[in-house]
């Protein structure tokens, strides 16, 4: 029995709001502290590998429409980049400026995905709303890894992108498959 | 008329001491510290230690408590409590007690090995 799609975004939502709470306690106790055990530094990288995995199985289930199937993959391609590239730059494989800039580029083209993908206008129901939502929370949020490319020790960059994931879970919690949104739902709805 | 801030502005641009001539007494405007030095002071590394330590440890409290007062906001969205109609699924994924199990194990897994490393100094060894 395949679960509904709120069920796999409430996951989705408490793996982000874990994310979140791991990111936000990295930005409190600074890079050196928290790397201080290793497999630490390996928490946030294999978290967004594993989503990734997680996301390929809902990508497989999203039978329903062509579109859906190509935005569930899209995401599940930008996690696994994202990982992977974080997971280099742990092992000291990957230098510099790239692991940040492919964290930015898949936050980028994940919001752009959800946009891209949600036919019905913002107000249309709530997970409309949440679509566009969310897929401009993303697009805004890319310059926070972009900022850490540019600038690594500013705090502003690292703290915004731990606090973008508490967002994005309160935004998935909120994802309902049938409810309205500020009192309207759909067309046939009405207000 | 002579500026008498003037000489004052200048003394300060110049590092000499804050204060002037008051009817022929010299009247110092410097406190014992200055604000900076209180500020640093009091943000000496221990307390900026047990500070972000207190932090970090508040994390997983606090999500939890938001996911418990979202229960109490909105009852329904815990199987639990209004189980007619309810499936598999539901039971197992409750929002609210989603939140309360993330902060938990935040709490759990996550605070105290970060608190015992913070409050190993700057300089402990990796592990």
């Amino acid at each position: 029995m395949v679960p509904r799609a709120e069920t796999a975004h409430w996951l989705a939502a408490s793996v982000a709001l874990f994310l979140g709470l791991v990111l936000l306690a990295e930005v409190i106790v600074g890079p050196d502290v928290f790397r201080r055990r290793r497999w630490r530094a390996y928490l946030w990288p294999a978290l967004a590998f594993g989503s990734s995995v997680g996301l390929w199985v809902i990508a497989v289930f999203s039978t329903f429409s062509t579109l859906h199937l190509l935005a569930h993959a899209v995401w599940a391609q930008a996690a696994l980049l994202a990982g992977a590239a974080q997971l280099a730059a742990v092992r000291g494989k990957l230098r510099g400026a790239l692991p940040s800039l492919a964290v930015a580029a898949g936050l980028l083209v994940s919001g752009i995905a959800f946009l891209v993908h949600e036919q019905n206008p913002w107000l249309y129901s709530r997970s409309a709303f949440l679509h566009h939502t969310i897929g401009w929370t993303l697009v805004a949020a890319s310059l926070f890894p972009f900022g850490q490319a540019l600038r690594p020790r500013r705090l502003v960059w690292s703290a915004g992108f731990a606090l973008t994931w508490v967002v994005l879970a309160v935004l998935l919690y909120a994802d309902r498959d049938a409810a309205p949104i500020f009192g309207r739902f759909g067309e046939l709805g009405g207000p | 008329m002579p500026d008498p801030g003037r000489a004052r502005r200048r003394r300060l641009r110049s590092g000499g001491p804050a204060g002037e001539t008051v009817r022929g007494h010299w009247v110092s405007s410097e406190i014992a510290t200055t604000i900076s030095e209180r500020a640093a002071r009091r943000r000496s590394p221990a307390t900026r230690r047990q500070l972000r330590g207190l932090a970090v440890q508040l994390l997983g409290p606090l999500t939890m408590l938001a996911g418990v007062v979202w229960a109490a906001v909105q009852p329904y969205r815990v199987a639990f409590l209004y189980p007619e109609g309810k499936g598999a699924y539901d039971y197992l994924v409750q929002p609210p007690l989603l939140v309360v199990l993330v902060g938990l194990v935040f709490a759990l897994a996550i605070a105290p090995g970060l608190v015992e490393d913070l409050e190993g100094g700057e300089h402990g060894s990796p592990r």
